[in-house]
């Protein structure tokens, strides 16, 4: 029997309400998500690919890189260190509070960005908490490295640990058990019998941790003080060309930006669809 | 087990430190001024309407969300066509894409000689630089928390109660709407919800269509940027702290959501 001919099932849709809604979907998805991205590219590639090419290699353009790459090498090793000590002692005993830490380790998600880089003004800066003592000592937070570093770690904060979390205390804790009974170590455990186990969901949460650590704007905008070829990441980078009218190398930096965006999308889709019951449960659509 | 000692101190010792000590600064900064300085701060024309906006727009980006996100996880989870997969990876692009590289994508496109805000310009809808403009990019931002939260119900969610709807007779529309329809709304307002909680305090994609005309167009994250460029950290403490203690009572909310979703399951 061919498809065209067999009788509809009483939960599918008439194709005619199948065509209408698929229209609808693809139509807004087409609208919002992919009509904004082929205009990054279409706007970076207006004056060739030479002159993209070109504001790429500009010096400002290549410390903007260089600075993204850096606090992205320090922050998203930081919080991923951290995902992995507050996933083993959440998921592995049981203590007074434990829901109440799980839910504090996710507030910086519910944070707004510029917020997220307001808090370490409030500490840092010239008139917080510790300005003046840090003036007076010549050490520099924010407007520098370290503030921008600091901003990032707030805003990738739970990446690693929502993802280590939940697979963890599903996988729950025999085999550790197993292994510390048998006389190894904790950190021989943790290195030979956990790591293994979870080492596909920890590379999905430092996969998210990196794409948002490298493309974080509203809290980094804060603590950066906008120095250029100094203090400006890539997408300080890119609102500094775009407010100086210069669309197309803003456009062409966004791009770089962008193509990376579409490689963690890539790795994230491979990730989910190869090892579904390996990340967690919730991922596996 | 070994290592709950060590793991604990660490954990709390970094949470601490990057989230907690932090987060308490904001919190008591504003109080320097007093209430009545607090309540001045946040009450003054310019800032009341930038909170109007951030609140109003992130309220009705998420409600169109909520009726295309239900459409779009409708779609990728019950039909099957080609290309499916990637469209469903698609749909994350603004969790991946950085806001500014958003922002000025979206700036470009709805702008009077954009290529979405030229064909708009003529019907004489302005988009970009006015507050429809935030409106689009809370759009474009809120999508994936609905359709995210929803695909994985959606998928299980069991066909019998469907099935006995339509053998006795009720439409698909009027299973959609009796059946179906009630199990998702725990979940559709829990995505809504987190479009709604991002919504109010995003930042990136907005700023560069919004315009940012004061009283107009200014949204509450950047009220928050101006009084610090001023060198008012009290007063932009006093803004940061209504938005945070607004996303706390939503996360409280969005909890209470979940566990009745989960109680109703």
């Amino acid at each position: 029997m061919t498809p065209m001919l067999r009788p509809r099932a009483p939960t599918d849709d008439h194709p005619l309400t199948k065509l209408v809604l698929s229209l609808v979907a693809v139509g807004f998805i087409a609208l919002f998500l992919l009509m904004p991205l082929v205009t990054v590219f279409w706007e970076a590639l207006a004056q060739g690919m030479d002159s993209a090419i070109a504001a790429l290699r500009e010096p400002d353009a290549l410390s903007a890189i260089q600075l993204s790459f850096t606090v992205a090498a320090i922050a998203v090793p930081c919080n991923a260190l951290f995902g992995l000590a507050a996933a083993w002692c959440v998921t592995k005993f049981d203590f007074i509070g434990k829901n109440l830490l799980v839910t504090l380790i996710d507030i910086p998600f519910s944070v707004s960005p510029v917020v997220s880089g307001l808090v370490y003004m409030l500490i840092f800066g010239l008139q917080g908490w510790l300005g003046q003592d840090l003036r007076d000592h010549g050490i520099k937070i924010v407007f520098a490295l370290p503030g921008i570093v600091l901003a990032t770690i707030f805003v990738t904060f739970p990446f690693v640990a929502r993802e280590l979390i939940p697979l963890m205390s599903e996988q729950g804790r025999d085999e550790e058990e197993a292994a510390v009974s048998l006389g190894a170590s904790g950190w021989s455990t943790l290195r030979r019998v956990t790591l293994p186990n979870i080492k596909w969901a920890l590379l999905y949460g430092v996969l998210l941790c990196n794409a948002r650590a490298m493309g974080e704007f509203g809290a980094v905008s804060v603590v950066s003080g906008h120095i250029r070829g100094l203090t400006d990441t890539m997408p300080l980078h890119v609102e500094v060309l775009y407010n100086d009218y210069q669309y197309a190398a803003a456009f062409a930096v966004a791009a770089l930006l962008a193509l990376l965006a579409l490689v963690t999308l890539g790795i994230k889709s491979l990730l989910e669809w190869q090892f579904a019951g390996e990340i967690a449960a919730t991922h596996s659509h | 087990m070994p290592g709950f000692g060590f793991s604990l101190g660490v954990t709390l010792f970094y949470l601490s430190a990057l989230v907690l000590i932090p987060l308490a600064a904001l919190i008591i900064r504003p109080w320097e001024m007093g209430f009545d300085g607090f309540w001045a701060a946040v009450t003054t024309p310019r800032v009341l309407a930038a909170l109007k906006l951030s609140f109003g727009a992130a309220a009705i980006a998420a409600a169109i969300n909520s009726v295309f996100g239900l459409i779009v996880a409708w779609v990728l989870v019950r039909y099957r066509f080609p290309g499916r997969k990637f469209i469903d990876a698609f749909v994350d692009l603004p969790f991946a894409l950085p806001t500014a590289v958003a922002g000025i994508a979206l700036s470009a496109l709805y702008a009077p000689n954009g290529w979405i805000g030229a064909p708009l310009a003529k019907l004489g809808i302005k988009v970009a630089f006015t507050p429809t403009g935030v409106l689009v990019a809370l759009i474009f931002i809120g999508l994936p928390f609905v359709v995210r939260t929803l695909e994985p119900v959606l998928a299980d969610l069991s066909r019998d109660a469907e099935e006995a709807a339509a053998t006795l007779g009720a439409t698909r529309l009027q299973s959609f709407r009796r059946v179906i329809l009630p199990s998702l709304l725990p979940t559709l307002l829990t995505g809504t919800a987190m479009a709604f909680a991002r919504g109010v305090g995003e930042y990136g994609s907005v700023i560069f269509i919004a315009g940012n005309l004061p009283g107009v167009s200014e949204i509450a994250p950047l009220m928050i940027i101006i009084k610090l460029q001023e060198y008012d950290y009290a007063g932009a403490a006093a803004i940061g702290v209504v938005m945070l203690g607004a996303s706390f009572v939503f996360l409280f909310a969005l909890n209470a959501l979940q566990a009745w979703s989960a109680s109703r399951r």
